[in-house]
């Protein structure tokens, strides 16, 4: 049995036996061979097993991910059968006398090359889809496992080093239970996806991969940030108890899914929830959320080759607006950059992506894809309660660009007779500090703020949240943090707007007496947490924690503010 | 035998329409080719007709040669009407 500790990124008890998401070694070397006949059987062979799992995969994306990313395996298919591939592999093994790895690797580099030389930048994307298929060949050939967590078939825990958008969109939840990896933290994008699929997950263990194989019985506790590789069968039994105890405590929560959300003196503030998908949309209800402060539209961007096209964004827009039914709904213009790419922009390597051309400011330069994003979102308004905010706002001056933008693109759709909502509110993430401390004056200009913590700590604090060796700075409880946040709620109620808050923070436990005490309007979360919180703010007084709200404001660090708060409301 | 089009599909003929261009092509016994540009290449490889970079407005040339030459002209035809691709 062997302890490991990391971040504690998505809540619930996981216990299943392992499975490690593998990427293998292909690295091929040249053999000089005696029988041709037997490695074009072997070519065979590969190509036939590829062919097999790829139809398993296509048939699973088709029914979890919908017709259009399964196309991209219909794609990968022909590719295996590509008559100029398969014969040009077989001639090489025949008249060079090469083993099938190297022949296959080499015809798959011409290939990989003539399609990176094009100068069409679609066609470039065209040679990773060849690597894709390429490397699934070669592992067969190898006799090497490459993972295919699609084709999981039995209750699993994942365990991998980090995982990427294109492996989490693979994973079948009926299957996957949780999962642990070596690096991450609680914002990283393997955390996020872990809240959003409601499974519990541990990041950050840096060992995982190193101390656990394929089979071994495995604990994730997203509770306490532990993982636990293969107990005894006490240790079992008492983790299970732990896991019935947090689903009673999940079914008592659950009794708040049709209430509202009220202070013990009576207060309202609205719970809503952060989404990048219209399935995500499920959850939401389910969780009884009051709205949705997040709607994250890069994920229409991500995992694909080319831009969504108006009429795609149009569709997932309205699905989510209906689906919402009036509650309102507030959608993040496109902030792609920092660590989100989009391959196929073709946009170059920056040594300082975070403080580089990302989000706004990409799209007030790269204006026709923002047009369509803003004509989508503006045909969508008339089926619900739609918000639009920009990202990273620095200037007055970008929130006006960008806020224009909308109006010229709203005025042409009216003019050719389509149907816009009149009660459209636009506002801004506020995740920049110069933008906090302005607050005042953009609060004159928007109908809403929404603070966007993660980034707002990371660029008050000059601490990168990926960097492990720097994270002990990424603190929200910092004083400094606090203050700009109450700066910017006290701005925008000065001028008679609202204020919410999209970022991790507004779902701690620590945080929400504090937000309360600020008043804070509106609170988005992962949908998981909403129960939570709104059975904490039940038992919260507004009045109670205003009169601290001084108090808190005048400490001087961290440590002296969550030991505050800690005394004060955790009793 | 052999017949010529004119490429109306906003983007050309990207990954989707080749494929499916592959797709009905692979079911004939026949040799087809697809000529754009200067450029012929094998209609039953994905890769081929990708690398030729249709573009909208493009003139393509598709010929068959074989036992089931003219179904296998019917068919292409069909999918590329049906798909809004060419005309």
């Amino acid at each position: 049995m062997k302890r490991l500790q990391g971040i504690a990124a998505s809540n619930g008890i996981a216990i299943a036996k392992a499975y490690r998401l593998e990427h293998p070694d292909l690295t091929v070397e040249k053999q000089t061979i005696e029988n041709p006949a037997e490695q074009i059987s072997r070519f065979q062979q590969a190509l036939a097993k590829s062919k097999e799992e790829l139809e398993v995969i296509q048939a699973h994306a088709l029914k979890e991910l919908g017709e259009d990313k399964a196309a991209i395996f219909s794609a990968h298919l022909l590719v295996l059968s590509d008559p100029e591939l398969v014969q040009a592999v077989e001639q090489k093994i025949e008249q060079e006398r090469m083993n099938a790895e190297f022949a296959l690797h080499e015809v798959a580099s011409m290939f990989i090359a003539m399609f990176e030389a094009m100068d069409n930048e679609y066609m470039k994307e065209r040679a990773a889809d060849i690597r894709d298929v390429t490397k699934r060949v070669l592992a067969h050939l190898l006799g090497v496992t490459i993972s295919n967590p699609s084709m999981i078939t039995e209750e699993v825990v994942i365990i991998a080093e980090d995982l990427t958008p294109s492996d989490t969109a693979q994973l079948n939840r009926k299957y996957v239970k949780g999962f642990t990896t070596d690096i991450g933290g609680r914002t990283s994008h393997s955390a996020i996806m872990a809240r959003s699929m409601e499974i519990p997950a541990v990041v950050g263990t840096k060992e995982a991969t190193a101390a656990i194989q394929n089979g071994d019985i495995v604990i994730i506790d997203g509770l306490d940030g532990e993982v636990i590789v293969n107990p005894t069968e006490e240790i079992i039994a008492q983790y299970e108890q732990k896991r019935a105890a947090f689903a009673a405590q999940k079914a008592e929560w659950a009794k708040l899914v049709h209430e509202k959300t009220t202070t013990s003196d009576g207060h309202h503030v609205e719970l809503a929830a952060n989404i990048g998908t219209p399935n995500d949309v499920a959850g939401v209800l389910a969780n009884g959320a009051e709205g949705i402060g997040l709607y994250r539209t890069e994920f229409l961007y991500m995992g694909r080759n080319e831009l969504p096209t108006e009429e795609e964004q149009f569709e997932a827009y309205k699905t989510v607006l209906e689906k919402m039914e009036g509650k309102p709904v507030v959608v993040r213009t496109l902030d792609i950059g920092g660590d989100k790419e989009l391959p196929y922009l073709d946009l170059p390597k920056e040594m300082n992506p975070f403080l580089g051309f990302r989000a706004i400011r990409l799209c007030l330069d790269m204006q026709e894809m923002f047009r369509t994003q803003l004509r989508a979102l503006l045909r969508a308004s008339v089926y619900g309660n739609l918000k639009i905010m920009f990202p990273m706002i620095a200037t007055l001056d970008e929130f006006r660009q960008a806020k224009a933008i909308l109006l010229e693109e709203k005025e042409k759709l009216v003019a050719k007779g389509v149907a816009v909502s009149d009660d459209i509110e636009v506002g801004m993430m506020v995740e920049i500090p110069a933008a906090a401390v302005l607050a005042d004056q953009f609060a004159k200009e928007v109908d809403f703020f929404s603070i966007g913590t993660n980034d707002l700590i990371q660029y008050t604090m000059a601490s990168d949240r990926m960097n492990e060796r720097v994270s002990y700075l990424y603190q929200p409880y910092n004083p400094a943090i606090l203050r700009l946040i109450y700066n910017v709620i006290e701005a925008a109620h000065k001028e008679g707007k609202w204020v919410g808050m999209c970022g991790e923070m507004a779902g701690e436990e620590l945080a929400v007496p504090i937000l309360l005490a600020f008043g804070l309007d509106e609170f988005s979360m992962s949908a998981t947490s909403i129960l939570r919180v709104r059975s904490q703010l039940k038992k919260l007084s507004k009045q109670e924690a205003e009169r601290v709200k001084d108090h808190i404001l005048s400490l001087a660090t961290a440590e002296e503010v969550v030991h505050f708060v800690k005394e004060t409301f955790q009793r | 035998m052999q017949k010529t089009f004119k490429v109306t599909a906003e983007s050309g003929i990207h990954a989707r329409p080749a494929t499916m261009l592959v797709q009905t092509a692979s079911k004939f016994d026949s040799d087809i080719q697809l000529e754009y540009n200067g450029k012929k290449v094998n209609l039953k490889s994905i890769m081929g007709v990708m690398s030729l970079g249709i573009p909208q407005g493009a003139q393509i040339t598709i010929s068959a040669e074989g036992s089931d030459a003219a179904d296998a002209i019917n068919a292409l035809t069909e999918t590329l009407a049906k798909e809004g691709l060419a005309e």
